[in-house]
């Protein structure tokens, strides 16, 4: 037996309406019932913080999250970060200190650093380690997240960037989005 | 060597930001478990909870009754498809069948005895629980020792022994000379834990039948697209064209994903049974308890050392405990075969003898792990350098600056035939040492020590072997041979280039390298090249991602495609230029008359012509503008040193970690800021399994580290930051100047990080001689050693 609720639940400033099954949580809802997929699942238990989002404004695990918690509740995603087309300055800082390599963990640690800085605006490289700590990223060795988290928060005087190069496409806007995006919703 | 090379004013050499990043940056990346299909079913396993077992019965009956529920799939239903077989042709391997399901016998705690199909993630588990298997339990195999011993149980039943692999380097009568004549002999055994590669993003694979072609597509989470579309059509029975193999957004392999799992044609048979697209993503105890693990070995060895400090001679006893299967296509030599091979490392050694053993054990099965065995002896081989340093009362630069083979011998021959090429293992040592004032050490340490406090420095020395072509590893004597790789290049009527590559990125920014690669040849700026890889149906023959091998052999491929497409752009350009193909030059998006910077065309024209204006060029010029270039090389060696400060703690046996520093060499840097991230990823991989991380298993054969709480992956609080300092010495043998170096992180710090804290304990004669070196061990060590017992 099918245990459904409805819920109202603000996504990046949208408003849903669904029917979510109480045992559903809120990574799947946002993921596989609204379509959210940049919220990833590292580990479903609670350590790896891949699916941290911000919940009410303070990050949260949504895999710890039932979506029917979420109820009259406002979200935000990584989907939410970019502006017109253009990135926000932790995102910008991540590529510039290049804080990012297979991207699996980054949706996480984007959330988990925006919800830090809101709260810290002057943090030290310590504070900025230990909140960093929350979450796990298998490729980059934490060095370019920690200086990006730092630059974003304004404290990039003295940090080298990693990237060398400015290089930018004409008009400016996000480059690089996956061709396979398109060979994979029509397959063959 | 044609193009820019790593002149300033090309893209080669540049630390240009990633095309990659901006789309996951803004959760626009690709992953598996992101493609939704219709009326899509998923699947889960039913895995056996127990190391060594007999399945004596699977009802499935009350599984069925679960809403939603539409199949089980159990051995038994899969009569006419064989396992898989991962084969070695050499007389010291026994081969063994890899069962899809497991009927009969269970080998490891994990083993999937039947699969679960249901229109929901949760009711397919719900499904996986109501299936009921009954067992009859046998007692596990779970350790060296035990699978070794003359009674062994057989985790193989047809097997007489527990050695899947057993290969000795022909015995040296001038091995056991030269230990008479050394002046320090050290004999010591050496241990290392069972790790697991845990890519953030686990297994995933989803796939769709298409019954109007009779064509199967899988997309899945992989390193090696094509060389899962092999093992598909060996094990579907269907001819290669007939199956289309997609690696979108890979969240991480470290090797774990360079090799085919059950799962990943399990899923595909599901398919292709029910008509309907069958998804299936493991949960992360399902990673760490039923995917492969790697990198648990055990060196017994003896080398001898002259009063100066140069090794004379060196055996080694390798075990190397692969759990209960080979994996495919490497098989369970991968592990043996690399550290027999390459165990003296960056070391002049004339005398060497050595077995290698790989042993089973009711255990998930072994696959490459970033470093394939070379953290295990490079943690061995460090460790016999400081203790001869101790013994003959030298420092510990100074006896690898009298073993490290130097400039003038290379190409250098190693004792196993290895050839390495160029480059600059002394200069990085002197330029590590350098860096952590290494002469001041001493002092500091004494210092150090008369506070009580217990400091320690550390070093490792390495060449990295990257690159392999298929002559390399033609020597393994695998049934099918890695190797080669292939690059098609194809511009657009726009002027824009489509790279498509065998190689497979998952977080090496291959997109953004190989286009800088491109670019240098073509004169075109890399936002008009698009690389495409990780599609069997758009990307020629190739062996993926894996052994530090793409920037090498893919990079390699690309360079030499691209030259060639240079050359038809050229053609072209000549009808259009009315000048011969040799005066053109490619440079700022335009075709060029050499000393003549005003009479050129742009590229994009051109393409234009080529595609759009064919009237303008003679008959049979237009139409095709793409070059094909295949590239195998013989391999190449990077090096480097790594240093690194630690401090223990007395009373709590914790390690920290101070300065870390690397001086490497890979050759020609293609993008500096992506090198920099390969060793810092792959240092903090090292140093989670010096200290961190260790999967263990109870007496009954369960790993009792399954889940992230047990399992410990390191964060920002454990990880320093790390100084890299670079040399170059440009490789002869790439098409490029770079060498391979996607390893060596996780290669140096183990030993590095062992040598520092043995430093740090040396007054108290303390050796560190297993890893991961943990608290309690470290803990109990130190009080043994101030109270003189055992606590």
């Amino acid at each position: 037996m099918k245990d459904i609720h409805s819920i109202r639940i603000t996504v990046n400033g949208r408003t849903h309406e669904i029917e979510v099954e109480s045992r559903r949580t809120l990574a799947d809802v946002l993921r596989h019932d609204l379509g959210y997929t940049g919220t990833h699942l590292g580990c479903e238990h609670g350590i790896c913080g891949a699916c941290t989002v911000l919940l009410d404004g303070l990050p949260a695990r949504s895999c710890l999250v039932f979506g029917v918690q979420a109820d009259e509740r406002e979200v935000e995603t990584v989907e939410g970060l970019e502006s017109d087309g253009h990135l926000n300055a932790l995102q910008e800082a991540f590529s510039t200190h290049h804080a990012l390599q297979c991207g699996f963990c980054t949706p996480g640690f984007l959330m988990l650093a925006t919800g830090f800085l809101r709260e810290n605006l002057d943090p030290t490289e310590e504070e900025v380690r230990e909140a960093m700590s929350s979450n796990l990223c298998r490729c980059t060795g934490y060095q370019g997240i920690v200086a990006a988290v730092l630059d974003a928060a304004g404290k990039g005087d003295g940090l080298e960037t990693a990237v060398e190069d400015t290089f930018e496409t004409p008009d400016g806007q996000i480059a690089g989005v996956s061709p396979l995006r398109d060979a994979g919703d029509h397959g063959q | 060597m044609s193009g820019n090379g790593s002149s300033s004013d090309g893209w080669v050499g540049r630390s240009i930001p990633r095309v990659e990043d901006a789309r996951h940056l803004t959760g626009r990346g690709l992953f598996v478990d992101d493609i939704e299909r219709s009326r899509m079913l998923y699947a889960a396993f039913v895995r056996s909870p127990f190391g060594a077992a007999r399945v004596k019965e699977v009802s499935v009956e009350d599984a069925l009754e679960i809403p939603g529920v539409e199949r089980v799939i159990i051995r038994s239903d899969l009569e006419s498809i064989p396992g898989l077989k991962p084969v070695l042709h050499r007389p010291e391997f026994v081969g063994v069948e890899v069962p899809l399901l497991s009927g009969n016998s269970i080998r490891h705690a994990g083993e999937p005895v039947a699969m679960v199909l249901a229109d929901s993630p949760h009711a397919a588990e719900d499904g996986a629980d109501a299936v009921q298997v009954d067992y009859e339990r046998q007692e596990p195999v779970v350790s060296l020792d035990a699978a070794l011993t003359e009674d062994a149980r057989t985790v193989h039943d047809e097997m007489e022994d527990n050695v899947l692999l057993d290969v000795r380097v022909p015995d040296d009568p001038e091995v056991d000379e030269a230990f008479e004549e050394a002046s320090a002999v050290i004999e010591a055994t050496f241990t290392t834990g069972r790790v697991a590669a845990v890519p953030m993003e686990g297994r995933a694979c989803l796939a769709e039948w298409y019954g109007r072609e009779d064509k199967l597509v899988l997309y899945t989470s992989t390193q090696v697209p094509h060389i899962v579309r092999t093992a598909l059509a060996d094990v579907l029975d269907l001819p290669q064209q007939r199956i289309r193999v997609v690696a979108p957004d890979v969240g991480g392999g470290f090797g774990q994903k360079c090799v085919v799992s059950r799962e990943e044609l399990l899923v595909p048979i599901a398919s292709q049974r029910l008509g309907r697209s069958v998804k299936w993503v493991e949960d992360r105890q399902e990673n760490l308890t039923a995917s492969f693990h790697g990198h648990e070995q055990r060196y017994e060895v003896s080398a001898g050392f002259d009063e100066e400090g140069k090794i004379l001679a060196l055996k080694a006893d390798i075990a190397c405990d692969v759990g209960a299967y080979s994996c495919y296509p490497f098989t369970c030599g991968v592990e043996p075969l690399m550290a027999q091979a390459e165990m003296p490392g960056p070391y002049r050694l004339k005398r060497y003898s050595s077995r290698a053993r790989a042993v089973t054990t009711n255990k998930v099965p072994m696959a490459p792990y970033r470093g394939v065995s070379r953290p295990q002896f490079t943690f061995v081989m460090e460790r016999l350098m400081q203790k001869a340093a101790k013994q003959l009362d030298m420092d510990a630069v100074e006896i690898r600056r009298r073993n490290l083979i130097t400039g003038e011998e290379f190409p250098y021959e190693s004792p196993t035939g290895v050839v390495y090429d160029p480059g600059s293992y002394i200069e990085s040592l002197e330029k590590c040492a350098e860096a952590l004032d290494f002469g001041a050490w001493t002092k500091r340490q004494y210092e150090a020590r008369s506070e009580g406090r217990l400091i320690g420095l550390g070093f490792s020395s390495f060449a990295e072997r990257t690159g392999y072509g298929t002559r390399a590893f033609a020597l393994r004597k695998m049934a099918i041979t890695p190797g080669l790789d292939n690059a098609h290049l194809k511009m657009d009527p726009s002027g824009n280039v489509a790279v498509a590559v065998g190689t497979c990125g998952h977080g090496q920014g291959h997109q953004t390298t190989l286009a800088q690669i491109a670019a240098d040849e073509l004169g075109i700026t890399p936002d008009k090249i698009l690389v495409r890889q990780g599609d069997t149906d758009a990307t020629p023959y190739g062996w993926g991602t894996f052994a530090s091998r793409s920037l090498v052999i893919g990079g390699g491929a690309t360079k030499k495609a691209a030259a060639l497409l240079a050359d038809r752009i050229r053609e072209i350009a000549s009808h259009l230029l009315e000048a011969s193909p040799e005066d053109l030059e490619l440079e700022d998006g335009q075709v060029r008359v050499k000393g003549s910077p005003y009479h050129f065309v742009e590229v994009a024209e051109v393409a234009r012509a080529a595609f759009l204006e064919a009237q303008r060029l003679p008959e049979g010029e237009a139409g095709t503008l793409e070059a094909n270039a295949g590239f195998d090389p013989p391999g190449t060696f990077s090096n480097a040193t790594h240093g690194v400060e630690v401090e223990i703690d007395p009373e709590t046996g914790e390690v920290r970690l101070g300065r870390y520093v690397v001086a490497e060499d890979c050759g020609v840097m293609i993008n500096p800021m992506i090198v920099e991230g390969q060793v810092r990823g792959g240092v903090a991989q090292g140093i989670a399994a010096a200290l961190y991380e260790r999967l263990v298993y109870d007496d009954e054969g369960q790993l009792v580290t399954s889940t992230l709480m047990d399992y410990l992956v390191p964060t920002a609080m454990e990880i320093p930051s790390v100084e890299i300092l670079h040399l170059e010495t440009p490789c002869e043998y790439s098409e490029t100047g770079a060498k391979g170096m996607g390893e060596g992180g996780t290669m140096g710090a183990p030993a590095a990080i062992a040598s520092a804290v043995a430093d740090a304990l040396s007054h108290l004669d303390i050796e560190i001689d297993h890893l991961p070196i943990t608290p309690d061990r470290l803990r109990a060590a130190i009080k043994e050693a101030y109270e003189g017992d055992a606590p």
